[in-house]
């Protein structure tokens, strides 16, 4: 900074010239401007190119191929895409990511909308910081360490929760080895991580509404529940929205939890979608397969950011 | 609506810091606070116990606590070798997201050229592919170019940002152009304003990003357990995974000791990062 100031005071010495330069140096400089945002673009649109844009086209094209590395690819037209209807195993992990996402998103908002007014209302500041950090907390910890903590505490045999239950009476419950029960934990273990950056949305959609909105309404009687029904969940809408997009993009992608606690079993109850491009990729070297299931997904999650933008422009409401 | 006239009253009340009224609030707070933070007591406590009881499932106590648990974690595994491999790979990663995603970030908000919106369109868009479709191409690429099962199949592919270039854009956005402009009209090449003006202004934007990318970085397992396949390669995620697994050789004390070690730096950094932790996650989600 101090430089610049130097060479503020020196500059009047150039003034003569001035004009006749500043054309000049105008174009001199847009070039070295130009010059410089290549270098500095370059990392980034090479990387992301060579990394992210590459894969994406070869995934598509490996899409309509049968290839298994070790052979050089056939072409298989939509025969992928055919066996994603009718393989059983891929079927089951549909039916089940479906139902993850399902659960996971309505018991994540829920619980994270109900913690979010808890925390809003009225209560010291001290608590209501600390909540928002021990709700927060579990975010930043690893899926795989969760994944391992929990397998531990819910163990059938000497699992922490069994040993208490077995204490109040309760036979051994078998959390992970019976098919429904293994879909509930890891969605409920699922939500346990998650639903503190859901938790964040609310509160700041929350922070967001006007008070006198709520003295208003007061006023005119509405307290309570009345209140949330008719003032907080519309003004909230738009936070909604945004809060279910992420919940369901990121549940669609299920895998450390599934993949560490029950390997997709019982059976096949814990299979999901990504779980089957891993296997059928990297297990059976089924690298077409695995890529079909891949663009699949991806249209997927592209369909729902749309309806996102489509939904935000129609029905949502903005003060 | 006959309560209008009780309805006003309300607010002097509400002061009164203990009332019946709040039982039923206080009881959510202590059910949520134990549910949240309870699994996370008992592996401290279990991996503070000695080995041979952690495995009777008994009650959470805090007596006859040790750090035995630790010291044999880093005797049965190579845990020296997981926390040097999740640095090593961790630090790279994220110095280095925050090296580009500052360069391109800063041209998208501050430098003019034809293509430039279409330009970060495209990589705003690839924001919205997950990382489980690209990984096949990914791994064909790492082993052509002779990288696989090594750390850096870990570390090259995962410094790209999209989502670092973006938060940066908008973080230069906000700064205000005057200042850029006041130092080209003294005759300050660009680079210069770059680097005098507008780049130690940048580390507000910078720490979001990179406290992003040493979270998910750190915690990542999807991208180790695809690229790896010998033990030496693994990060603390898959190593911790891989142990459990094998039960036979480690105990669960141990193995939550080995939890507890690898949960540490991600304390650490929640506990002085959790304001730019909080932003970059939230502003994320509003692209």
């Amino acid at each position: 900074m101090t430089d610049l100031t130097a060479t503020r005071t020196a500059s009047p010495t150039r003034a003569p010239s001035r004009k006749d330069r500043s054309e000049d140096d105008a174009i001199t400089l847009r070039r070295r401007e130009k010059r410089l945002a290549a270098i500095f673009l370059a990392p980034t649109v090479i990387g992301l190119g060579l990394f992210v844009v590459i894969p994406i086209i070869a995934s598509v094209v490996l899409a309509f191929f049968r290839w298994d590395v070790i052979s050089s690819p056939k072409w298989a037209g939509l025969d992928n895409f055919n066996s994603l209807f009718t393989d059983p195993t891929l079927r089951s992990a549909f039916v089940n990511t479906i139902f993850f996402v399902v659960a996971t998103v309505i018991l994540q908002l829920s619980v994270a909308l109900g913690l979010a007014v808890l925390v809003q209302s009225r209560m010291p500041r001290w608590l209501q910081s600390t909540l928002r950090s021990v709700f927060f907390f579990p975010i930043i910890l690893s899926a795989a360490s969760v994944s391992i903590i929990m397998s531990y505490l819910f163990n059938q045999q000497f699992g922490l929760v069994n040993t208490y239950l077995h204490d109040l009476g309760f036979g051994s419950i078998p959390w992970f080895t019976n098919g429904f029960s293994a879909q509930v934990m890891i969605i409920l273990i699922y939500v346990w991580q998650n639903f503190g950056f859901t938790f964040l949305l609310f509160l700041g959609g929350l922070a967001g509404i006007p008070r006198d909105v709520y003295e208003a309404s007061a006023i005119d009687g509405a307290k309570g529940w009345r209140q949330f029904v008719h003032i907080t969940l519309p003004l909230l809408s738009p936070t909604t929205l945004v809060a279910s997009v992420m919940a369901i993009i990121s549940a669609l992608q299920i895998f450390d939890q599934p993949y560490v606690i029950t390997q997709g079993g019982p059976g096949n109850s814990t299979e999901t979608v990504v779980m089957v491009i891993y296997q059928d990729a990297f297990g059976q070297l089924q690298f077409g397969t695995a890529s079909a299931i891949g663009v699949l997904l991806t249209i997927v999650i592209m369909l729902v950011t749309a309806l996102q933008f489509r939904l935000s422009r129609r029905f949502v409401y903005y003060s | 609506m006959a309560t209008i006239t009780t309805a006003a009253p309300t607010p002097p009340k509400n002061r009164r810091p203990l009332r019946w009224a709040n039982a039923p609030k206080a009881f959510v707070i202590v059910i949520a606070l134990v549910l949240c933070l309870g699994p996370m007591l008992w592996t401290v406590l279990t991996a503070m116990r000695p080995a041979s009881e952690a495995l009777g499932g008994s009650p959470i106590s805090f007596s006859n606590l040790s750090f035995g648990s630790f010291g044999q974690a880093f005797q049965q595994i190579d845990m020296w070798l997981l926390i040097l491999n999740s640095v090593l790979v961790t630090g790279l990663v994220t110095v280095c997201q925050m090296l580009t995603a500052g360069l391109s970030g800063y041209v998208f908000a501050r430098i003019p050229f034809r293509g430039r919106g279409a330009l970060f369109s495209v990589i705003l868009a690839t924001m919205m592919v997950p990382m489980q479709v690209t990984i096949i191409p990914i791994f064909m690429i790492i082993r052509g170019m002779q990288l696989s099962d090594t750390l850096w199949a870990l570390i090259i592919p995962a410094i790209p940002t999209a989502f670092g270039t973006f938060m940066m854009r908008q973080y230069f956005m906000t700064l205000p152009p005057e200042l850029g402009e006041a130092a080209a009209i003294d005759g300050a090449s660009p680079w210069r304003t770059f680097r005098s003006i507008y780049a130690p202004l940048a580390t507000p934007g910078l720490a979001i990003v990179g406290i992003l990318a040493f979270n998910s970085t750190w915690n990542d397992f999807f991208r180790p357990l695809i690229m790896e396949m010998s033990s030496k390669n693994y990060t603390l995620p898959l190593g911790l995974v891989s142990l459990q697994g094998n039960m036979g050789s480690g105990s669960v004390a141990v193995v939550l000791a080995g939890v507890v070690i690898s949960v540490i730096p991600a304390v650490l950094v929640f506990v002085f990062g959790q304001r730019a932790l909080r932003e970059g996650l939230t502003t994320g989600s509003f692209r």
